[in-house]
């Protein structure tokens, strides 16, 4: 049996007294696809940087094809064919592809001038290597997010790379690109390089990985070979719970359309959108990256003005041009990037939560009246169960889940008619996506009307009550959850 | 800002930084006390140092404001000598030939700096808030162009010959003990207290500085709150104008040129931090009374030059920052954000 | 040809230029006296001091930091060296207070060196209270006092000139500064370190990413270090060369140049941020506020409307280019998702 590229036996690591890996083993084979999937908080990242070199374990094994280390430095781990691909790639906005990808060798060979010719013929090899074309003398800044992990990838295959990690790889990528990315894959499996990919989406496992392993609270829970993996069991090995999404079925509250949209159009990103919410209803809208889909939401949520068509609300005819005005008629948005958009992190959880109505906690002037401040905070926080001691404390302390929680009470304290949400369980455990599932379903059936933009196929499937699938800017197909499945939406969304 | 625990010992735990800045300040004052009690713990002296701080002191509260959303204002002098200067000309227009002035002549050429202030104020906030000029280029910009109206208005001279009963009041003393420039500045800095900690205003105030991106998202209306800000910390700067009037009985469009750094010392060494979202008026206050404490302090000692004051503000700045270094190593990061 | 008119209308200097261009062009109409030899001159001698003070404080705003001591430190380290050689009754040459003024500056450059690269504290502070400390020991320590004259080494070099320029026509001469040399060494060298070195192109990495570059095996804290001292040698030589050619010491006279310095450096387009900025820029930046310190008064405006001036193009010129961010990020952004405000 050939060597296993990388194996790390029973490792322990633990920060100020708190366990983050509690004996965690993994072994890779030369060229094996390999997947590491566990919840946010798992001990995922640790494992990473401890097979990396950035942290040192406290107990257990490293072996390298068979060399047997206790603790290894960076460098040493890139000397041994590690190398990590970070989810931010680690690239240089501000400089070309020229520079991104010979940096590393040149600073390693300790070339104190810069050499024009012999970095780009470093260039010109490391883009062969996976016959990447791309413009060398751009700044790598203006290059789609999916070239600039290709950049990235070919600059870890520039030092003998046997085994690459990465870490979710495809937060941003759209079908297309996830597709490239996994030829990528299989041809670098197919030069004997292994791959380690983290991620926590089942459809990803399941496509391109061999082997997968899961850790929950720093555990191992089990590895195996995919082809034995089904949904029901990934979810109970990432959670512990077995969990039976519900599908929603909405009360027919109202004839009447809350939300009427007439030929909606924004040059370059949408045009002819036409659809129509009711009360109780929850519309899923679903489309690749690209399809148009976040700036319709953006444009009903005011931030970016419709340039043709109409929005009646309740019957009457709006212009939104403004957040403001938006949430004037009762609409919320709970955005897609929820650490950059939706939370105060540093702030306190109460604040987090009131921000958007504070005005209506004071008095004519501005004055807080602090005690209503204090039970409205109290109230939300006992509604949507935020996983808190104190309100007090700064909302990084909590989990992903509890994030959410907190961005969707700062919208439901506010008297919302229609809330639009964003990739609304984005990140978020599976215990938590369920509790926020049902509490979006509990929403529709008290007579909000909502939007989940998500290209989460299952989660539009039990969750909502209609889909819009978009495809260039345009509405390709609305469907009825009840009466089609993944294949169909997959055709209309491609 | 909430105090779930209340009491000063919570204070004093949870703040380290300003404990710092207290310990510091006590061990000045014991020291003053064994070596120069007469002279330095004196009514003369405490009024002294409380009519020649508020000078700056209101500038650097002004800036604090806007250092709290993430930005800066570096135009507060250039604000300052503009309103003191057209407050000045107010207050000689208004006399009349045997030299006396009308009831409202001080309230009035004192509102006319103030909406001076404002109103230099709000073009920087529109700049920045509308034109996305980065707030230290912005003004820095404005710095210019206020002192350089400034000068357009007194062709580069200083104006003088101003009523008596204008330096008279406002660089008088209340009941005859404290002194006016102090009671302007405690007037301000409660005001914005109250601002800051007790309405909606502060809350979202403070949210904007952490992260501008969520506040949009949020509904906030930053556009709005930037012009406000600004135009407090114009209004700040203007009232220090009028007090710089009463103080030198002169206004001229380049004094307090070293007033602008030395603010922002102030502010940064009063804990508010330049990247936003934090920051407390009673930092600020703390800082200002420790600075003008050891400057105070330090004339007693004649050996020791007047000049050597900057030495010793920059000395502190660099050693406090570095003592927080250490200490902020120290501190062991809670597991969940180390466990990614 | 197509191909360099396209990348030279992306690029912000051509900007600059072209507003140069047309200032100049102004001034010749109104006065008829800009383009004349002398007046040239004139500009170019003006450019030296600020030109030398905009390089340093270039290469540090592009690696994503800030100095705003160097007028106290300039004004320290050449007080320090004037007197003591003053008081020696040094006669000799320039050589000595160049090295001088240049071991003081990089001494006191390493202090912010030393706090901002291994404390990791914020540049602006630092340099703020260093900024403070630095001019409290000149005043306070060296108890710092005009100096109305100076070695005669250091005079004679602040001078003598390299050559004479003369106007025809109102027979009006100027003399060109042998200090220009320094100017034209410095940007060469700054040139060469910033673009040809890996040093240099570090500077841009960590204005970039910082930690991308401290992943990529730059030494950050050391590329840092140097950084901070090559201003305090930069900005020395600027000071001392800015007394020599006054042939006296004023040692306050310099304090409060950071921030037209400053200015000068984002004119030219680079980012206060970090990251990106040419040379190029940075001088073409210091040109226009140098040319309209200088030519307000060939225009026939009083010089009490210069800071008027001065202000309305800082703020236009960062006003112009902060909506040409605006405009561009609103394109490609909209499309990314992430921010659409």
């Amino acid at each position: 049996m050939a060597q296993s590229v990388l194996k790390v036996v029973d490792i322990k690591k633990s920060f100020a007294g708190v366990d983050a890996l509690k004996g965690v083993s993994l072994e890779i084979a030369p060229g094996e696809i390999h997947c590491l999937a566990g919840e946010n908080g798992c001990g995922k990242s640790t494992l990473i940087k401890i097979i990396s070199g950035v942290y040192e374990p406290n107990s257990g094994q490293i072996e390298f094809s068979g060399n047997i280390h206790k603790k290894i430095t960076p460098i040493e781990a890139i000397m041994n064919g590690i190398q990590v691909i970070y989810q931010d790639f680690s690239i240089f906005p501000n400089m070309s592809v020229v520079e991104n990808l010979a940096f590393n060798s040149e600073l390693a060979n300790k070339h104190k001038l810069v050499n024009k010719k012999r970095m780009r013929k470093i260039a010109k090899d490391a883009i062969a290597k996976i016959n990447f074309e791309v413009d060398l003398d751009a700044k790598v800044g203006t290059l789609s997010v999916a070239d600039k992990q290709l950049v990235a990838i070919c600059r870890a295959l520039m030092f003998d790379a046997k085994l690459i990690i990465m870490d979710e790889p495809t937060t941003a990528l759209t079908r297309k690109e996830v597709n490239a990315l996994f030829k990528i894959i299989l041809d670098l499996k197919a030069q004997g390089i292994a791959t380690l990919f983290v991620s926590h989406k089942l459809d990803e496992v399941f496509e391109i990985s061999e082997r997968f392993t899961i850790i929950r609270s720093g555990e191992k829970i089990i590895t195996g070979n995919t082809a034995e993996l089904d949904n029901k069991k990934f979810t109970y090995y990432m959670t512990g719970r077995e969990f039976e999404d519900i599908a929603f079925t909405p009360k027919n509250i109202d004839t009447a359309p809350v939300l009427e949209v007439k030929n909606l159009g924004l040059t370059g990103f949408f045009e002819n959108i036409s659809f129509a919410l009711h009360k109780g209803e929850i519309l899923g809208l679903t489309g690749l990256l690209g399809s148009g889909r976040t700036e319709l939401a953006l444009s009903l949520f005011g931030i970016r003005k419709a340039d043709s068509g109409t929005i009646e609300i309740d019957g009457k005819e709006i212009r939104l041009d403004s957040v403001q005005t938006a949430m004037e008629n009762g609409i919320g948005y709970v955005p897609e990037d929820r650490l950059s958009e939706g939370l105060f992190l540093p702030r306190g959880i109460g604040d987090n939560i009131i921000i958007s109505e504070v005005d209506s906690l004071a008095n004519g002037i501005g004055v807080l009246d602090r005690t209503k401040k204090k039970n409205e905070i109290a109230r939300w926080v006992k509604e949507l169960t935020i996983a808190t001691p104190n309100p007090d404390n700064a909302c990084s302390t909590l989990s992903g889940g509890n994030q959410q929680r907190i961005v969707l009470a700062k919208w439901l304290a506010r008297d919302l008619k229609i809330l639009i949400l964003n990739g609304p369980t984005m990140g978020v455990d599976i215990g938590s996506k369920y509790d926020i599932h049902m509490i979006l379903q509990k929403l529709a059936d008290e007579g909000m009307s909502l939007i989940i933009i998500s290209d989460d196929i299952p989660e539009i499937m039990t969750t909502c009550s209609k889909i819009l699938i978009m495809r260039d800017g345009r509405i390709t197909a609305t469907l009825n959850p009840k009466e089609t499945n993944v294949q169909e939406l997959s055709k209309y969304m491609m | 800002m909430k105090n779930n625990n209340r009491g000063l010992s919570a204070f004093l735990t949870r703040d380290v930084y300003l404990t710092r800045l207290i310990t510091l300040m006590a061990i000045w004052m014991i020291f003053m006390a064994i070596f120069k009690f007469d002279s330095f713990y004196s009514i003369i002296n405490y009024q002294t140092m409380a009519a020649q701080f508020p000078e700056y002191g209101l500038m650097a509260l002004g800036i604090m404001l806007c250092m709290i959303t993430g930005g800066i204002d570096l135009s507060v002098v250039g604000v300052a000598n503009f309103a003191s200067i057209v407050t000045g000309m107010l207050l000689k227009t208004m006399v009349d030939p045997s030299g006396e002035l009308p009831l409202i002549g001080i309230p009035a050429a004192i509102l006319g700096g103030l909406l001076v202030g404002a109103a230099a104020g709000a073009l920087n906030g529109f700049l920045i808030s509308k034109v996305r000029i980065p707030p230290i280029l912005c003004t820095l910009g404005s710095y210019e162009l206020f002192t350089g109206i400034a000068i357009l208005f007194t062709k580069g001279k200083a104006i003088s010959g101003f009523p008596a009963a204008y330096s008279a009041t406002i660089a008088g003393k209340l009941f005859n003990i404290i002194p006016m420039q102090l009671v302007f500045f405690v007037v301000m800095a409660a005001i914005l207290a109250f601002l800051l900690n007790r309405t909606t205003y502060g809350t979202k105030l403070y949210m904007l500085g952490t992260n501008m991106n969520a506040a949009k998202f949020s509904g906030l209306k930053t556009d709005r709150l930037l012009i406000k800000t600004y135009m407090l910390s114009g209004i700040c700067a203007a009232l220090g104008g009028v007090v710089m009037l009463a103080n030198y009985n002169s206004a001229r469009a380049d004094y307090g040129t070293v007033y602008t750094l030395q603010c922002v010392l102030i502010v940064v060494l009063g804990g508010v931090s330049t990247v936003g979202g934090k920051g407390r008026i009673s930092g600020v206050v703390l800082a200002i009374c420790v600075l003008q404490m050891l400057s105070s302090g330090l004339n007693r000692f004649p050996q020791v030059s007047s000049f050597f004051i900057p030495l010793i503000w920059g000395g502190v700045l660099i050693i406090i920052m570095v003592l927080n270094h250490f200490t902020e190593n120290k501190k062991i990061k809670s597991p969940k954000e180390i466990i990614k | 040809m197509p191909i360099i008119l396209k990348k030279l209308t992306q690029r912000n200097e051509t900007y600059i230029f072209l507003v140069i261009l047309v200032l100049s062009f102004l001034i010749e109409f109104r006065s008829g006296q800009f383009f004349t030899p002398n007046n040239i001159v004139d500009i170019a001698s003006a450019m030296i001091v600020p030109g030398l003070f905009a390089i340093g404080t270039f290469m540090v705003i592009v690696s994503g930091g800030i100095d705003v001591s160097f007028p106290a430190l300039a004004s320290l380290s050449v007080y320090a060296t004037t007197s003591t050689l003053f008081d020696a009754k040094y006669s000799g040459n320039m050589w000595l207070p160049i090295v001088m003024a240049l071991a003081i500056g990089a001494l006191l450059g390493a202090v912010n060196g030393i706090l901002i690269a291994a404390f990791n504290l914020p540049p602006l502070i630092v340099t703020l209270g260093t900024s403070s400390i630095f001019r409290g020991f000149m005043l306070g320590v060296l108890g710092a006092k005009q100096m109305p004259v100076i070695p005669k080494g250091m005079s004679t070099f602040g001078t003598s000139s390299l050559f004479v320029a003369k106007n025809a026509q109102s027979g009006l001469t100027s003399r060109m500064p042998v200090a220009i040399l320094a100017l034209i060494i410095v940007l060469v060298i700054a040139y060469l370190i910033l673009y040809r070195t890996m040093f240099g192109r570090g500077i841009y990495a960590i204005g970039g990413n910082e930690t991308s570059a401290f992943r990529a095996g730059f030494n950050v804290r050391q590329i840092k270090f140097l950084l901070y001292v090559g201003v305090g040698i930069i900005s020395s030589l600027a000071g001392l060369i800015r007394v020599c050619m006054m042939t006296q010491d004023h040692p306050t006279n310099m304090l409060g140049m950071e921030m037209m310095i400053i200015a000068g450096v984002v004119l030219g387009g680079t980012a206060i941020t970090g990251g990106a900025g040419s040379l190029t820029g940075c001088m073409l930046g210091t040109a226009l506020i140098v040319i309209v310190q200088n030519s307000l008064i060939l225009l026939g405006v009083p010089t009490f409307w210069q800071g008027f001036f001065l202000g309305m193009l800082i703020l236009i010129g960062t006003g112009v280019s902060a909506s040409q961010v605006m405009r561009s990020s609103n394109m490609s952004k909209l499309r990314k998702t992430r921010r659409a405000l």
